[in-house]
């Protein structure tokens, strides 16, 4: 420190301080030596060939979740099944015909990000895995 | 009470809670006649060789400052922050969430903002922050810093004298920040330039001379005490016979001067006389009185903690010179918080006696194995408990007592049930007051720490209102009139202010009760009370 | 309009304005992304430890618990061993309820006047629960960050993300859509909170009339902070991976700051700020809490000695320098003396 006078109490504070500095760095030595970039997706050759999805591909990284909810919405509520994009183009509203149609490596596709940012999507518990593959 | 003090009525609806349209830097103080002490005498300060003694007067522009008054201040500060753990917290992490203002029993008498805890510590942490911290440095007033001026210094003198240190605050501050802490600092940096009141500093000298507040000489104490012999013989009808200063006496006494010198304490200082005696003639109790330490209060607390260790320091000298084994203490406030939080680290260690033992039913005072004293109330409940006191109630029949927890013993020591436990026990009448002002959340008798003066007599009703309301409710609710407590203070400012706020209801100690109630070996039938009161049955009506 | 308020309030814009236009405008990146965060982080643990050290650099001379509650004296009198503790395992328990539960605040009672009649004191539990949740939900908050930090994720962190979104609030129009992702309890129990604590301290006037602008400061940089991150959360949307691959570079010390939306930078750059303000200011009770001398020592000063580090030899008035002053009348009133007098007049 700064100055050299004594410190009171000493076992007590830098043992509170320790801790206190332990737990704040907790990231950087939980992490030590780990290289931890975004996992890579692979896009099935469906939906290589696909080229765009149902919104442009940054869109979708950020907000597919919602888009998922509003179609659920517009399907079970509003008895309506054909979403129109910006470029006009139809589609089935549906998570397990039309997303998992094209992505149909949920493990290598949804899994892989959704782990990464630790999120559980509940979409699952009804959408089982690659429903296309096992139908 | 003084002339120019408001009546009752009217000092009452004076009262608002409104805050200033200026904020509390930009208002700067007005000191008020009726709501400060004098200065301090110079002679007083000269005596116990504190600095810069002077006359000045509060009221007049000039106070006579030293020259680098501000330097000295900055200096004593840092040392003080050196010093004090509890300074640097105190003065560093205090969020302002309010949760102190309304505890301070000056606030809800006064409703001045800066009688709210928050704002006393910020008068001194504004001046911290702008001397000591980097923030206070680089944003000043957005941080909340300011510079020590004149102006500044006068506020801190005008409330630092507004506060009694009383800890209430302290309870309900969620970091502990302890506005008394702050108070005796603030207090003490003042003392380095002169400022001090005189009802601290005149009772200081003296104690340092005589061994007592109030400057009685030895002949004259024990001329004292002779006087109340005389007067419990013409009660009890029995000789009560005090010892002083009697080298190889198992036990050393001391209460607070004041119970030999004024209404109601004299008939709590004539209740151990006869206690005492009783002790003596059933069990062979061997307790003796010390002139040289004849003052169990210490207004060097309120000075500084030098001061206080000077002043303190005769206990245990006087216990060393008589060879007693442990000290028994008589009914006092601060004085205990000095023995139980300060006494044995300033003054000690103490190993020249035993660990207190009472002779008479065995009981080994473990609580106190350091420091060798015991209070009074811890000593009495266990006679009571062990059964040795022989008791006719049926004495404070006239009697319908509540008991106000003095701050010290209940804040800075935690004495909550063993005066209860003695009340309950000598008197049939007991009635607490509502939970909210009792044991840890009691509020002050408004004149502790050294503000039971006279002329300050509006703040001491201002700061006395809190408690004395809870009293009138136990009065209108139960008929309560009886005020207890185990402090010298406490009885020489509730008479004023129960004449003042509830007139119906008189002030007593805790042995006074006790001592009613005894029956002495071979006393008289007894008639009246210590007050020389009809007691109850005995009236003819 | 009070100006202690406003103040901060344009202070927080203004940190709001660099950061956005510092990344939309003039694209400073690695400056808010990278250098100004590590810099806060420094800070932030330096400055804490050196505040923690400065107050550990003074002893505490004396034993100055507040006792709240009975003492340990006679064997029969039951000790409130939590609220005046004679022994340190009580002193473990009253710290832990007092920096955990708040405990000192639980008490708060506020006074009321009633124009002087019977004055009352009413158990007042809203600040209480305003701080309470505050800090709970902001460790909360905290906590849940740690999913950024963090590759693998700690199983108890996913469980600790289960029970904040345990709530499946949903709601859905042509404009809004809430529910996915599902809705943190903490973040929006720690703006209400803030909003209270803003409001308590704008509209009580007694606590209006004892802050200072560094009062306010703080909540609107907090409420920035929480407003920022629900935003992104729920309705700026931000791309999660992206920024997650940013904050593990950022502590392995591999960072490359990504090019998403000033809003995250603006959320970044507060909680920089206020990670470099925090030791600086009296945010620094959470550290302050811990060392309370009336908080931290058992009430035991009579039965174990404690001792002063600076304990210094004082002047006092001897019993010899007392008895050689009073001599005379002390014999004449017969009170014992160590030295008769001497027969040439003493």
């Amino acid at each position: 420190m700064a100055n050299h006078k004594k410190m009171y109490d000493k076992r007590e504070v830098v043992a509170g301080l320790v801790i206190f500095v332990l737990i704040i760095t907790f990231p950087f030595w939980y992490n030590l030596g780990k290289a931890a970039p975004a996992p890579e997706l692979e896009l099935t050759p469906t939906a290589k060939a696909a080229k765009t999805c149902v919104l442009p591909k940054e869109e979708m990284k950020a907000g597919h979740m919602q888009l998922l909810d509003i179609w659920r919405e517009k399907v079970v509520r509003e008895g309506n099944r054909i979403y129109v994009n910006k470029s006009g183009k139809e589609f089935t509203m549906s998570l397990s015909n039309t997303c998992l149609d094209c992505h149909s490596n949920k493990d290598k596709f949804c899994d892989r990000c959704h782990d990464y940012a630790s999120v559980s999507p509940y979409c699952w518990d009804c959408h089982v895995d690659n429903p296309k593959e096992e139908k | 009470m003084a002339d120019d003090l408001p009546k009752a009525e009217a000092l009452i609806t004076q009262i608002d809670h409104k805050v200033p349209q200026t904020g509390w830097m930009d208002t700067p103080v007005t000191i008020r006649k009726g709501m400060y002490c004098y200065a301090s005498n110079p002679k007083s300060v000269e005596y116990v060789g504190l600095p810069h003694a002077r006359s000045w007067n509060p009221l007049e522009e000039d106070w006579k400052l030293p020259e680098n008054w501000q330097e000295i201040i900055y200096q004593g500060f840092r040392e003080r922050l050196d010093r004090f753990r509890s300074l640097k917290i105190f003065m560093d992490i205090c969020v302002r969430c309010g949760a102190c203002a309304d505890k301070c029993h000056f606030f809800i008498g006064t409703g001045d903002p800066k009688n709210m805890p928050v704002l006393r510590a910020e008068l001194l942490r504004s001046v911290y922050r702008n001397d000591f911290t980097l923030a206070g440095k680089l944003l000043g007033r957005v941080a909340g810093a300011r510079e020590m001026t004149l102006d500044v210094l006068k506020e801190w003198w005008y409330y630092l004298f507004q506060c009694t240190e009383c800890r209430r605050c302290s309870v309900f501050c969620p970091y502990g920040i302890d506005t008394a802490e702050i108070t005796i600092i603030g207090r003490e940096l003042l003392n380095l330039i002169g400022l001090n009141i005189d009802w601290i500093a005149t009772p200081v000298a003296n104690c340092y001379r005589t061994g007592n507040h109030l400057g009685i000489q030895p002949h004259a104490f024990k001329d004292m005490l002779d006087f109340f012999q005389e007067d419990i013989e013409d009660i009890t009808g029995v000789d009560v016979e005090p010892s002083f200063n009697r080298k190889g006496a198992d036990i050393l006494f001391i209460t607070p001067s004041g119970d030999v010198f004024a209404d109601p304490g004299t008939y709590t200082c004539m209740g151990y006389m006869m206690l005492f005696h009783y002790l003596k003639e059933r069990y062979g109790f061997d307790i003796t009185w010390s002139t040289y330490a004849s003052e169990g209060g210490n207004f060097g607390f309120f000075t500084s903690h030098e001061t206080m260790k000077r002043l303190n320091a005769k206990m245990y000298a006087e216990a060393k010179r008589l060879g007693v084994k442990w000290i028994l203490g008589g009914e006092c406030g601060h004085m205990w918080r000095v023995i139980n939080q300060y006494m044995d680290t300033m003054n000690g260690p103490a190993d020249f006696m035993e660990e207190p033992v009472s002779p008479i039913t065995g009981t080994v005072f473990e609580n106190a194995r350091s420091t060798k004293m015991v209070h009074i109330a811890e000593f009495l409940a266990d006679l009571i408990k062990h059964d040795k006191l022989e008791l006719d109630v049926s004495r404070n029949d006239n009697l319908k007592v509540t008991f106000h927890d003095s701050c010290n013993p209940a804040r800075g020591m935690g004495l909550l049930d063993e005066p209860r436990y003695v009340l309950q026990n000598v008197c049939r009448h007991f009635y607490e007051m509502p939970a909210n002002t009792i044991r840890e959340n009691t509020f002050c008798c408004g004149g502790g720490a050294g503000l039971n003066a006279g002329e300050d007599m509006e703040l001491r009703m201002c700061g006395g209102l809190p408690r004395a309301n809870a009293v009138r409710h136990v009065h209108e609710k139960h008929g309560v009139n009886m005020l207890a407590c185990v402090c010298a203070i406490d009885r020489a400012v509730f008479p004023a202010l129960m004449e003042y706020w509830v007139p119906e209801v008189d002030v007593t100690g805790l042995t006074e009760l006790v001592a009613n109630a005894l029956i002495m070996p071979g006393e008289k039938e007894r008639d009246i009370d210590l007050r020389g009161e009809s007691l109850s049955g005995t009236e003819e009506e | 309009m009070n100006s202690k308020y406003m103040f901060s309030l344009v202070m927080v814009i203004l940190l709001f304005l660099i950061a956005y236009i510092g990344v939309e405008v003039a694209g400073l990146y690695r400056l808010f992304g990278i250098f100004i965060p590590y810099l806060a982080a420094f800070v932030f643990v330096v400055g804490f430890v050196y505040r923690v050290v400065y107050w550990a650099q003074s002893p505490v001379p004396f034993r100055i618990p507040t006792t709240c509650g009975q003492q340990r004296s006679l064997p029969w009198i039951r000790p409130a061993s939590l609220d005046n503790p004679s022994e340190n395992s009580g002193v473990v328990i009253r710290m832990f309820l007092e920096i955990v539960f708040f405990r000192s605040l639980f008490r708060n009672l506020r006074f009321n006047f009633n124009k002087g009649q019977k004055f009352s004191y009413e158990w007042e539990k809203w600040l209480w629960l305003g701080s309470i949740l505050f800090h709970w939900s902001f460790f909360t908050v905290v906590i849940r960050h740690l999913r950024f930090f963090t590759e693998p994720v700690p199983l108890c962190l996913q469980w600790l993300e289960k029970a904040d979104s345990f709530l499946r609030l949903e709601f859905v129009t042509d404009f809004v859509q809430i529910g996915l992702p599902g809705i943190f309890m903490s973040g929006l129990v720690l703006l209400a909170a803030l909003i209270y604590l803003l409001l308590r301290r704008m509209w009580i006037p007694q606590v209006n009339y004892v802050s200072f602008a560094a009062d306010f400061f703080p909540l609107f940089l907090i409420i920035g902070i929480a407003v920022s991150g629900i935003l992104m959360r729920y309705f700026a949307k931000t791309d999660i991976v992206g920024i997650k691959e940013f904050t593990m570079g950022l502590v392995t010390f591999h960072p490359k700051a990504p090019e998403v939306s000033g809003i995250f930078y603006v959320h970044l750059f507060f909680v920089s700020v206020l990670l470099a303000y925090f030791p600086f200011s009296k945010l620094m009770h959470f550290g302050g809490v811990f060392l309370s001398p009336t908080r931290n020592l058992a009430n035991n000063s009579r039965a174990e000695r404690h001792v002063n580090p600076w304990n210094y030899p004082v002047k006092i008035h001897t019993y010899e320098a007392y008895e050689d002053e009073f001599r005379e009348k002390m014999i004449e009133a017969g009170l014992p003396v160590e030295k008769e007098l001497t027969t040439n007049g003493g």
